[in-house]
């Protein structure tokens, strides 16, 4: 009994620390993709509310908690509204492996990196419940795409991810963070390039931004799988995908760029992990407001003829120089 | 009494009704519009789709008749230029233009030599506007958000040189019968000159985030080819002619006004897609700037003030007959006919708008292309629905 | 080879104009900002000048609250959109002295003068709805009593107030021109300089 309580507690606070740092994140990431889309069009983004415009996505979440709550006519009430839930509620799991500092972990597992790759899964299957549950031809349009993108995109993820287990023999992300530790060189970037290429593409596949949104920004199909939502509906698809974008970006930083490894050693910390996670959330902030949308058939193609080829290449000739 | 006495049995309307007469098995109709983010105004397509492959496209107008040749039977001559600005507001001069000059032939008013060039530099300062705001709407459907806001930022120059003689930033109606309502003063003339080497020096830049760009060129090239064949059968002129390597230009092969005193090239690409047409324009904006800066040149010589002398009034009563003048528009070959039974009000004005002819080869273009590909194809054309409509 | 040259080497080698493009936004990103961010920026002056708001009357040089306008109606009926309605002034009724005048000429036989209508209009509505912007009437008005305003920020509220009374906007304008101009920094200094 104490066993478990004394495993549980900590959990708990995890799980609870992990909401406020989706929340904040959430918050934060918001407002800076809207600055800096202005700024990259040359114009201010968010001004009004609060000083600079920072208040901009707290008084947007009260909007929208504000708004009504519609069910659409002939919709499955009950998978129309699972939808959203499925998508938010895995995120908050995601975080919890993830070693945002020295001692700043969630739980150590030792199945870290399958944990994260098997429930960001959940996200394809509430985006096919919402389209299909909306009872609109845009939104299982939008649905049956999303899923084909989602699942394609992560058979490279987990072979990259397979790529940087096998050089470190384990599957921890903590594990994986302590073998990068010492000097700059020692990050996998240097030797696995290809890989971190793979990833970072492959991240912007599974979590529908541009240049591969078609699920979502459409100016084809109105608003695919979301059309249908409003209010807090909305909200949670929205701060869910914020929330899967930190994770990626925080698993990057973990597996090749050293997680809360500095360029020395000795100086480790929860805010060189915040600082590379951030990096690149701003790179695929830059690179959404820059690159028009690739069509869909193109999408699968980059994937099927370009990633998966590379990626299996790249691990195979891993697997053959750590024999050798 | 409605014919419909229960919903379910007005199954769509007259359109799709007809549209779903030929519906194959294992298709979904699909209507694109009217109100729809990628349609540039409102226009409705049926779309008959298999997967993602169009089978059958049919383009749906009239949401936006607003009855511009019935007006022409009720305003005076002078009174139906401020239509000709609404009818397209792409290249609102171009259309002032075509009337004015159509009345023109009619009375046979001779426009003063000042006057004409006045025109031509602003109605190709209008081109560069209506090809800005073409291509940033284009990339903005494609799904890249800022290319947009640079165009505007250059756009925005422009409406504010054309704002000194016009007054207006959009829809132009400056033009008179007998030449234009004001002349430039020396600032606007001014700012054109340092405008024309800015936006030179910008030009390098849209091609290097746009039309190189590896994604765009993989949406846009070989997509909604439209080949000479097709471009004769529907009558399509302008860039979607020259993208398929007719190098047909109604200021070079039927040139009205001083057109033939500037030295200017026809951009025409061989290659019958989307890119073609693409390029053709982005080639033409520079072309437009070659005639300004001729012509901004050549102006201090020309004779003759801003409007003839004596202009005519807006009530005028051309004598009886009929005119026709045609005019190269941002879009295509605008022609106007104007018939006159001697009384201050036309007798019968027709408006021939390129758009027209270009949207009615979609039907075709689009067919076995995918969904997404339908949204390449019509910005490719160049649409402004009013002037489809009228 | 060729094949795999197209087909494999020559997207790979594109793929630069994808770090072209990152690198034309970053550029721009740190660049300043070009948009007037209103309302703590504002269109400078010289801009605003030729903008070509709804029409207004322009006032005698002597006496700016009087419109030039003869009343002569070409502006409403060479408007298009039929926006405009000028009703000219009644002649005003005779004094005691020019009645008599007036009895005394129709005793004798003689022409009758009657008082004059003053040119001005009575009444100048103008239906900012409807106007099409195009300048007609500027251009048809005998005695140049109509121009452009460049007031950006008019705004009306409802249908009725578009309906703009054009004759109380000139007595407006014309109590704002003649009060004193207010005296700013620069100018009392350079006064004192003087003194």
């Amino acid at each position: 009994m104490n066993a478990f309580l004394s495993n549980l507690i900590p959990l708990i606070i995890a799980a609870v620390a992990a909401m406020i740092w989706l929340g904040l994140n959430a918050l934060v990431w918001v407002y800076c993709e809207r600055k800096f889309a202005g700024h990259i069009q040359r114009r201010p983004g968010p001004f009004e509310v609060g000083p600079h415009g920072v208040l901009q996505p707290l008084i947007d979440g009260l909007k929208l908690m504000g708004k009504q709550l519609l069910t659409p006519d002939n919709a499955d009430a009950v998978l129309y509204w699972l939808a959203p839930l499925l998508s938010m509620l895995p995120v908050l799991l995601l975080f919890l492996p993830i070693p945002y500092g020295p001692v700043l972990i969630g739980m150590d597992v030792n199945l870290a990196l399958l944990l994260i790759l098997a429930f960001s899964s959940f996200n394809g299957l509430a985006v096919i419940l919402a389209g299909w549950a909306s009872n609109n031809k845009w939104g299982v349009l939008g649905a049956a795409r999303a899923v084909s993108q989602t699942v394609a995109y992560e058979i490279p993820l987990l072979l990259t991810v397979l790529t940087v287990s096998f050089m470190t023999g384990s599957l921890s992300l903590l594990d994986i963070t302590v073998q990068q530790g010492g000097h700059i060189g020692n990050w996998f970037i240097w030797k696995q390039p290809l890989a971190f290429i793979i990833f970072i593409i492959a991240m912007f596949g599974e979590t529908n931004r541009a240049p591969f949104d078609l699920a979502e920004a459409e100016s084809e199909l109105t608003a695919g799988f979301h059309t249908e939502y409003s209010s807090m509906g909305f909200g949670l698809f929205f701060m869910a995908e914020y929330g899967y974008m930190v994770v990626m970006c925080s698993v990057c930083s973990v597996l090749f760029l050293g997680g809360f490894n500095g360029p020395f050693p000795g100086i480790e910390g929860w805010w060189w992990m915040l600082i590379k996670t951030y990096a690149l959330l701003s790179l695929m902030v830059w690179a959404r407001w820059t690159f028009p949308r690739v069509r869909f058939d193109q999408l699968l193609n980059i994937n099927w003829k370009w990633l998966l080829p590379l990626a299996t290449v790249n691990l195979l000739a891993t697997a053959l120089i750590m024999k050798l | 009494m409605s014919a419909y006495q229960n919903l379910e049995q007005m199954k769509g309307d007259f359109y799709t009704q007809k549209f779903e007469a030929g519906k194959q098995d294992g298709t979904l109709i699909i209507n694109m519009g009217p109100q729809h983010p990628s349609t540039h105004g409102v226009l409705r397509i049926v779309i008959e789709v298999d997967g993602e492959y169009i089978v059958r496209a049919e383009p749906v107008l009239g949401y936006l008749h607003r009855m511009h040749e019935k007006m022409g039977e009720t305003q005076t001559w002078g009174g139906f230029i401020p239509n000709m600005g609404r009818v397209d507001y792409g290249h609102a001069m171009a259309w002032n233009w075509a009337y004015v000059g159509a009345v023109e032939k009619l009375m046979g008013i001779e426009v003063p030599e000042r006057a004409e060039y006045l025109r031509v530099i602003m109605t190709e300062f209008n081109r560069l506007t209506s090809h800005l705001l073409w291509w940033g709407a284009y990339i903005l459907d494609l799904g890249a958000f800022t290319p947009i806001m640079y165009a505007f930022d250059d756009r925005e120059m422009i409406l504010d040189i054309l704002q000194r003689p016009s007054a207006s930033r959009l829809t132009y109606s400056n033009f008179r019968v007998g030449g234009l309502q004001m002349d430039f003063d020396d600032k606007c003339i001014e700012l054109m000159k340092t405008f024309i080497p800015h936006f030179r020096a910008r030009l390098p830049m849209y091609h290097d985030l746009v039309t190189e760009n590896i994604i765009l060129r993989r949406r846009v090239e070989d997509i909604g080819v439209i080949d000479q064949d097709m471009c004769r059968r529907y009558g399509c002129t302008g860039p979607v002619l020259r993208g398929a390597g007719v190098p047909y230009d109604v200021r070079k092969d039927e040139p009205y006004s001083i057109y033939d005193r500037f030295d200017f090239e026809i951009p025409t690409q061989d290659t019958c897609c989307s890119m073609g047409r693409y390029k053709v324009r982005l080639a033409e904006m520079e072309q437009s700037m070659r005639i300004i800066e001729q012509a901004l040149e050549q102006l201090p010589s020309a004779e003759g003030g801003h409007i003839v002398d004596k202009a005519p009034k807006p009530a005028m009563k051309p004598p009886a007959g009929e005119a026709y003048f045609n005019v190269e528009g941002g879009r295509g070959k605008i022609g106007v006919y104007v018939v006159s039974d001697g009384g201050k009000v036309p007798y019968r004005i027709k408006l021939r708008a390129p758009g027209f002819s270009n949207l009615s080869a979609f039907a075709e273009a689009a067919t076995g292309t995918l969904l997404a590909d339908a949204v390449a194809i019509l910005g490719s054309l160049d649409l402004i629905i009013p002037e489809i409509d009228r | 080879m060729g094949k795999f040259k197209e087909n494999v080497i020559q997207p790979l080698i594109d793929c630069w104009s994808l770090i072209v493009g990152l690198k034309i936004t970053g550029k721009y990103f740190c660049k300043p900002l070009v948009t007037v961010h209103y309302p703590r920026q504002v269109i400078d002056d010289e801009n605003l000048e030729t903008y070509g708001g709804h029409i207004e009357l322009i006032g005698k040089p002597k006496d700016p609250a009087t419109p030039k306008c003869i009343s002569c109606m070409m502006c409403v009926t060479n408007c298009p959109s039929k926006c405009l309605s000028v009703v000219k002034s009644k002649p005003p009724k005779p004094t005691a002295e020019e009645e008599a005048a007036m009895k005394a000429a129709e005793e004798a036989g003689e022409k009758v003068k009657k008082p004059k209508a003053p040119k001005n209009p009575a009444k100048f509505t103008y239906d900012y709805s409807l106007c099409s912007l195009c300048g007609t009437c500027i251009d048809n008005c005998p005695a140049k009593s109509l121009k452009f305003s460049n007031d950006i920020y008019w705004v009306a509220t409802s249908r009725k107030e578009m309906k703009i009374d054009l004759l109380a906007r000139l007595k407006e304008q014309a109590t704002e021109l003649s009060a004193p101009v207010p005296k700013t920094e620069a100018a009392s200094a350079a006064a004192e300089k003087e003194a």
